[in-house]
């Protein structure tokens, strides 16, 4: 019983990881319908950043805001310099740029700041909260993070002009464009938020897994299947999905399937979905007029 | 979104891809009738050209594996220096150090165009078990020297089968035979857990962890594996301290291992430890762990740790740390995989010395194999290396050392395990 526990809640843990980052896909999705292959990446150098920052001697608060506006601008840059022209090529052609992307920025990072692990400082304390054995203050801190990201998307998508905006070009950037919207600044702002968020997520999990060129490497598969599961337009699907592929994991690893095998049940339901629900269980179905 | 190309760029592809075929063919073609005829010439270069000995090697200075890059580095910049000095008697060296990306098609690829282009006299220090075993037919087939191969495997100890392929660092089976002696002494009745990664290197040492352990093998009672894409090992952790186990032997590449320590420390799991010497690194394993959760932690060494205090007085950690400083200031000294290029070189050269002016692909070969108690001085106090035509394996024995919240220190009662 206590092992089973143990599990649960070491799969919470994980799954608030893969939820972060997949906040920051659906995001991405949402505005572009496009799956970016280098948020990980993104929010790997932003992580680096943050760790200078902190390194040079800013307090942890002043490097993680510092951090967000960096990654904001960042997003922001990288949309105008790199993607827009890409804009008008055929999806392959981006999902390439995407993926070049992805490779750049793994190695810019390595040939910056090195390939030792490195540990990052986390916000929380060090000692688990009430004593337990099961789960730490840092873990609960990003579930908490997490949870507060997915309120504060919800709330822009839901209750502010920017959010509607924003939603209207995802879904037709061409009207949108008649009735005055500036798309291509929407996107830009699309690709900030998004790198803002997976900024969150990268320094939410460093103190975790440690910081190192290959630190996203893995998360991203997983927060791929979290976003597929929930479904790829939905915030709350995502977070979701991240929790559920987290514990399923483990749970399967440990008592089913063994561990030899625990990467293969995200890859499996990764295609599962696809093939049975493509929509996720929260995503809205996708209809095409012909 | 859409995902499906046109007609005409699809036909553009399948062309460009048929082109492309065509064009690999050929070159597979060229490359196999060169691979014929290769050994004359290098030969020739090794006998003709005495002056400078030319010497191959394929690295991962871009890819997965680039930490490593490091190594051939430090490695050219001994030769470097060494060159200054007036080289190896008379001769100066050249190395030609090229990339795989941790590739080993890229590795064959780049060996052929090494042996056959380049005309090196041999390989040395290729690194990754991947790589390596990609090149190793081709080398061996050529009579072209596989020196000092920089990865763990245990099967590079193979002179009968492949008698030009001779490896470097202490062989995962001894390490864990290593662990396994000790327990099956000090520790009679351990019930043992392992954490392993899922490849050569946690199966070779979970392999010599049991030979070790003889007729107490069946001790070993929890065993999980773990990917290097898990983002964590904590699943598996938990899952070995249910087992009930009161021995942990913790078979992880660094940043793993770091969590693994952490999260043992965390849910109230106090094992004896033992760590893989693959992470038993103060600064970059210990330190992010947490010191006070590392106390007791076991591992073996075989040579000085920069990060650890205890050799800032060293001599030979000193005459290190000025090389470093002199040819690259760019590099970090506290990383191990510097003095561990160091050290390599310095066996290299050492060979070179014993060929004195017959620098034959033959007599480097030999003279590989002919390593007597060579103790480079970065390596621990009482290993040497040690070789033989029948002994490919450069090491005999390792230092069983223990963590005592600051540094290594070697345990008393065990002092030097031998093989």
């Amino acid at each position: 019983m206590e092992g089973l526990l143990h599990q649960v809640f070491a799969g919470l843990a994980n799954g608030a990881i893969y939820a972060s980052l997949a906040l920051a896909l659906v995001m991405i999705y949402r505005v572009t319908h496009f799956v970016n292959f280098a948020q990980g990446e993104l929010a790997l150098c932003s992580t680096y950043s943050a760790w200078a920052l902190i390194e040079a001697g800013a307090s942890y608060w002043v490097a993680f805001v510092v951090t967000v506006a960096l990654s904001f601008a960042m997003g922001v840059v990288i949309e105008r310099v790199v993607i827009r022209p890409a804009s008008r090529a055929p999806a392959l052609s981006v999902v390439i740029v995407f993926i070049g992307l992805m490779v750049a920025l793994n190695s810019v990072a390595g040939w910056i700041f090195g390939y030792s692990t490195l540990s990052f400082p986390s916000p929380f304390p060090a000692e688990p909260p009430f004593g337990n054995h099961y789960i730490g203050s840092h873990e609960l801190g990003v579930i908490a993070v997490t949870l507060g990201m997915l309120g504060l998307l919800y709330v822009f998508f839901r209750f502010t002009t920017l959010g509607l905006v924003l939603r209207a070009v995802a879904d037709n950037a061409e009207s949108s464009r008649l009735v005055g919207i500036r798309v291509e600044r929407m996107l830009g702002l699309g690709w900030g938020l998004a790198a803002a968020i997976g900024a969150v997520a990268g320094i939410m999990i460093a103190p975790i897994v440690f910081l190192d060129p290959s630190m996203m490497s893995g998360v991203m598969l997983y927060a791929f299947a979290a976003a597929l599961l929930g479904g790829i337009d939905s915030p709350i699907g995502a977070v979701v999905g991240g929790f559920i592929v987290g514990v399923l994991e483990n749970l399967m690893g440990a008592y089913v399937i063994g561990t030899e095998l625990k990467l293969t049940v995200a890859l499996v339901l990764i295609v599962v979905v696809l093939v049975v629900k493509p929509s996720g269980l929260f995503g809205q179905p996708v209809a095409a007029r012909v | 979104m859409m995902l499906a190309p046109s007609p005409s760029t699809s036909q553009t592809v399948s062309r460009s891809v048929l082109l492309a075929c065509g064009a690999l063919l050929g070159f597979v073609a060229v490359g196999c009738k060169h691979g014929d005829s290769s050994e004359k010439p290098g030969d020739k270069a090794a006998a003709a050209a005495p002056a400078e000995i030319k010497i191959g090697q394929t690295m991962p200075y871009s890819g997965p594996a680039s930490a490593y890059g490091t190594i051939g580095k430090v490695e050219a910049a001994y030769f470097q220096k060494v060159n200054k000095e007036g080289g190896v008697n008379g001769h100066s060296i050249n190395l030609v150090s090229v990339d795989d990306g941790y590739n080993p098609a890229k590795a064959i690829e780049q060996v052929r165009k090494l042996v056959e282009q380049d005309q090196v006299s041999f390989i040395f220090q290729s690194l990754g078990t991947p790589s390596n075993v990609a090149i190793q037919p081709y080398l061996n087939t050529n009579k072209v020297p596989q020196l000092f191969v920089a990865t763990g495997a245990t099967r590079w100890n193979d002179p009968e089968h492949f008698p030009w392929t001779i490896g470097f660092n202490p062989s995962y089976e001894l390490e864990g035979s290593t662990y396994g002696r000790y327990i099956a002494t000090h520790q009679p009745g351990a019930k043992i857990a392992v954490l392993y990664q899922n490849d050569d290197y946690g199966k070779d040492l979970l392999k010599g962890l049991k030979a070790g352990l003889g007729d107490q093998a069946k001790s070993v009672i929890a065993e999980a594996t773990y990917e290097v894409s898990d983002p964590t090992v904590d699943s598996q952790v938990a899952t070995l301290k249910a087992s009930g186990a009161d021995t942990f032997v913790n078979v992880t590449t660094p940043k793993f291992a770091a969590q693994a320590i952490r999260k043992a420390y965390d849910i109230g799991w106090k094992p004896k430890q033992y760590l893989s010497s693959v992470s038993g690194s103060v600064g970059s394993v210990l330190t992010p762990a947490g010191l006070e959760k590392a106390v007791g932690i076991n591992t073996v060494g075989y040579f000085k740790d920069p990060t650890d205090k205890q050799w800032d007085d060293d001599p030979a950690m000193k005459e290190w740390r000025a090389f470093m400083k002199e040819s690259l200031p760019e590099l970090s000294t506290s990383d191990q995989n510097n003095t561990y290029g160091y050290i390599a070189a310095q066996t290299m050269i050492q060979v070179l010395k014993q060929c004195g002016d017959d620098l034959s692909r033959a007599n480097v070969m030999k003279q590989a194999a002919s390593l007597k108690g060579f103790a480079p001085p970065l390596l621990l106090p009482g290993i040497a290396l040690d070789t033989g035509p029948n002994d490919f394996s450069l090491f005999e024995r390792l230092l069983l050392v223990r963590f005592n919240g600051t540094t290594f220190v070697p345990v008393a009662d065990a002092a030097v395990v031998s093989k």
